[in-house]
């Protein structure tokens, strides 16, 4: 009994420094014979226990930034942008890492019983850098500007939902052409920063309500922050300062963490990782999240709009091969549906996809395909490690009789003439914090996005239907039938879900594992603090 | 006029002429491309009235000749137009940028050229004995490993065994002057290796070359001692070639270090450069690649007009 409470205590303090994850507290406490709802509590205990220390400069060095950067919230498309407008910006709300809502400038969301109208509380006496604070009026502006398709927004789509916006005091009423019971999920858009006057007359401004004010702004080189002296929670942003610095160099990125320069790094190669694990001051993140690495077949496209030969390809790639040799085991196998226990009203109930010979030989003879080659383009950067795993694929492919062959595409143009384009490529997606939003923006036959010229009826049903679902219970069941459907019909081959494998120093406090984004849903530098 | 004179004035006309036919393939090459500015700025979105009006108001309906020339006029006067990715202010981001170039390549030249040329002198003065094997088999060691490779060796030694240096090459307004050396030492460090080798050689090579004339043997008669021959009689006879080896390595650092800058993050035109090629900015393309051919052209005329200022035949015509 006696030696349990000390295996507790040296647990507790192992979380409260930040070098157990949830799940291997839950999982190594449970092991112990206490209950895993007491041991998450514990857990949760342990790690605000830790006292968040203010001041000093914290600085992140980044793979994913170039001199192309802008800070106009609406074009950010990489890593780094997305890191540096969570810094200055603000939304409406936030996903916390266990999938809830985080109100930030909305006090208060709620919605008509039908999910059709939604209401936002603006939080009064929120203060933009440099003064002013945010009004209803530049909520509007803002969503306003992302339905302009001059703005070129990446949450065009998402806005685009929105039939009339409001403003009237401090409250933003939104009409929807459609009930949507995840619009806060939709609001929590990285895109969807509310700027002053919606930034309408200068986007790339910088302005913004969030915890840190822009002092140097050097696209593919480094963005320094310093901290928003009237910032309305006081809860985050604890470093006095912070910088991040673009270190596209896997190399140079990692000697920088070693040697100090930096406190935070994210893209840990996975060849390293294992090395990285032995350096002392250095500690390896590596989160389950929603990304996750596909191929691609074009539903309408012979030869792969017959479903024999769809199954075939499905049954000939080897998951475990490829989490285990392109991951470096820093990954979960996938099951050809974009969905994984990251997503809220996930049902763990489909057998896993394995690889088999015999059946896809079987589905391969069934589709009656004439044993002309089938080519799989891909590119270095479809995704990294994208051409070994376009060869392992062709390897057991073609142990089970399938003449599949490997083109090999130039990264220049990939995304523009090759995905999207050919009828069987590599590619990847980094998920959504929803279902509704991951099937609706690659899945639902008229999507833009639809890389797989998926077009079903009865799953474009449900996933409406689903959208104005309120009943969680039924919803999940819809989005589960949905999943089946995709699995068993759908073009998409997903051999594996990614981790996001950061590196972090040991004199960062307060790091929480989030399934959201990588580097904390690209709030590490705000959220975390430096220990003395 | 003198002739001498003459020759330079023509060297450097015929520089500026070569620099407006390279700025006129510069501009052509971009023109041949498929689409066009207004094309790549709207992308996606490009409906047939946005290209209208986009074109109409870029001027992109001009004749070609009458574009080339607003271009022109606008280098000349400092205005470079702005980047289509991000808007941003081209003649500004690249000043800054190519400061940093400049610094970077004159560090790596300050110490790479004097070492190359007494390493020359010295492997001439012993050739080969020994200590012309163990700098040639050095520098030439040093040649052959690929840039990031040697970037990599650097990184491990100087910040992981001796941690005394930075792995971030990173340098911005407001850093002292030590700073900023130290901040760019590791890649002057692989610079260095990387260009000494070729200097060296040549020099060697140049030195040895005229060792073999009248006059130095004279000068070895006289009893003057091996270095006083060479310093005095061998080099000033060999500048020339050397020269102009020294101009190419400096271009070299200038306009093709895009590898080093990328594995130190160093803040330069050519990493600036790569990634407006990725998104098709074709202002800034077009506005770098003058530059650096503009570097590349005043690089080879300097090695050119020293060398005719250095032939005694040319200063002292008949």
């Amino acid at each position: 009994m006696n030696d349990k409470h000390n295996q507790l205590d040296w647990m507790v303090a192992q979380a409260r420094q930040g070098r157990m994850t949830r799940r291997e507290f839950v999982g190594r406490t449970t092991a112990l014979g206490v209950s895993a709802g007491l041991a998450s509590a514990l857990f949760g205990k342990a790690v605000q226990a830790q006292e968040a220390r203010k001041g000093g400069v914290i600085r992140v060095g980044m793979q994913g930034g170039e001199s192309t950067n802008s800070l106009d919230p609406a074009l950010a498309a990489s890593e780094v942008p997305f890191q540096v407008n969570m810094t200055w910006g603000e939304m409406l709300c936030d996903v916390n890492p266990d999938g809830t809502i985080d109100p930030r400038i909305a006090e208060e969301i709620s919605s008509s019983p039908d999910a059709t109208e939604w209401k936002f509380k603006i939080r009064a006496g929120v203060e933009y850098h440099g003064g002013g604070t945010v009004t209803a009026e530049d909520v509007v502006a803002t969503l306003r500007r992302h339905t302009d398709e001059k703005s070129q927004s990446g949450a065009l789509g998402i806005v685009q939902g929105i039939s009339d916006m409001k403003a009237e005091g401090d409250m933003v009423t939104l009409k929807l052409n459609a009930a949507n019971a995840d619009l806060p999920f939709l609001m929590a858009d990285y895109h969807l920063i509310i700027q002053p006057g919606g930034g309408v007359d200068n986007p790339a401004a910088g302005i913004g309500a969030g915890p840190y004010s822009v002092v140097v702004n050097e696209p593919g080189v480094r963005h320094t922050f310093k901290k928003h002296a009237n910032y309305f929670d006081t809860t985050i942003g604890h470093a006095d300062e912070v910088e991040i610095l673009v270190i596209n160099d896997n190399t140079a990125r990692t000697a920088a963490l070693k040697s100090g320069q930096v406190h935070m790094i994210n893209r840990v190669d996975p060849k390293i990782v294992e090395l990285l694990k032995g350096v002392s001051g250095v500690q390896v993140r590596a989160v389950a999240g929603r990304g996750h690495y596909v191929f691609i077949m074009h539903c309408d496209t012979a030869p792969f709009d017959n479903n024999d030969l769809r199954m075939a390809l499905k049954y000939a790639v080897n998951r475990g091969e490829l989490v285990e040799k392109i991951l470096g085991g820093l990954g979960k196998p996938g099951n050809d549906f974009p969905i994984n226990a990251a997503y809220p009203l996930f049902q763990d109930t489909f057998e896993q996809r394995e690889y088999d010979a015999a059946k896809a030989a079987e589905f391969y003879a069934k589709s009656g395909h004439d044993g002309s080659p089938i080519v799989l383009a891909t590119a270095a950067g479809a995704f990294p490690g994208a051409v070994d795993a376009a060869n392992l694929f062709a390897a057991s492919a073609n142990a089970a009789g399938i003449p599949l062959q490997v083109k090999l595409e130039p990264d220049d143009g990939y995304w523009s003439n090759v995905w999207n384009v050919a009828p069987f490529c590599a590619s990847y997606w980094g998920g959504r914090p929803v279902q509704d939003q991951m099937y609706s923006t690659a899945y639902l036959s008229t999507a833009e996005w639809n890389d797989t010229r998926f077009n079903n009826a009865r799953f474009d049903e449900l996933l409406l239907a689903a959208r104005g679902e309120l009943d969680t219970a039924k919803r999940s069941d819809m989005y589960t039938e949905m999943a089946q459907i995709l699995r068993d019909e759908g073009g998409l081959i997903l051999p594996m879900f990614n981790d996001f494998v950061s590196g972090v120093s040991d004199s960062i406090g307060g790091w929480v594992d989030d399934p959201n984004g990588e580097l904390m849903n690209g709030r590490a530098h705000v959220r975390c603090w430096l220990n003395a | 006029m003198h002739p001498i004179l003459k020759l330079l004035v023509q060297r450097i006309a015929l520089g500026l002429l070569l620099l407006l036919a390279v700025s006129a393939v510069i501009f052509l090459g971009v023109e041949a491309l498929p689409g066009d500015t207004a094309q790549a700025i709207l992308g996606q979105q490009a409906t047939p009235e946005a290209l209208a009006n986009l074109r109409e108001r870029m001027g992109l309906n001009e004749p070609p000749l009458t574009r080339y020339f607003q271009w022109l006029g606008g280098i000349l006067t400092g205005d470079l137009g702005t980047a289509l990715s991000n808007g941003a202010d081209i003649a500004q981001s690249i000043g800054q940028r190519l400061g940093n170039t400049l610094f970077l390549a004159g560090c790596a030249a300050a110490i790479s050229v004097p070492l190359a040329i007494l390493l020359g002198l010295i492997a001439a003065r012993h050739a080969g004995k020994w200590p012309d094997k163990v700098i040639s088999g050095i520098t030439l060691t040093t040649i052959s490993l690929p840039e990031f490779v040697a970037a990599y060796f650097v990184i491990f030694i100087f910040t992981q065994l001796i941690p005394i240096f930075q792995p971030v090459a990173m340098v911005f307004p407001g850093m002292s002057f030590w700073a900023k050396l130290n901040a760019i030492a590791l890649p002057v460090i692989v610079l260095v290796l990387v260009v000494l080798a070729h200097m060296m050689r040549m020099t060697r090579a140049a030195i040895l070359n005229v060792m073999q004339s009248a006059y130095i043997e004279t000068a070895e008669l006289k009893g003057l001692s091996p270095m006083t021959v060479i310093w005095k009689h061998a080099l000033p006879n060999a500048i020339a070639p050397v020269v102009s080896v020294v101009m190419l390595n400096m271009a070299y650092l200038v306009v093709g270090v895009v590898v080093v800058e990328v594995v130190f993050g160093y803040n330069a035109l050519g990493q600036y450069l790569v990634d407006h090629v990725t998104k098709r900015d074709l202002p800034v393309v077009q506005a770098v690649g003058l530059i650096f051919a503009a570097v590349y052209i005043f690089l080879n005329m300097l090695a050119d007009i020293i060398g005719i200022l250095a032939n005694p035949r040319l200063r002292h015509p008949k």
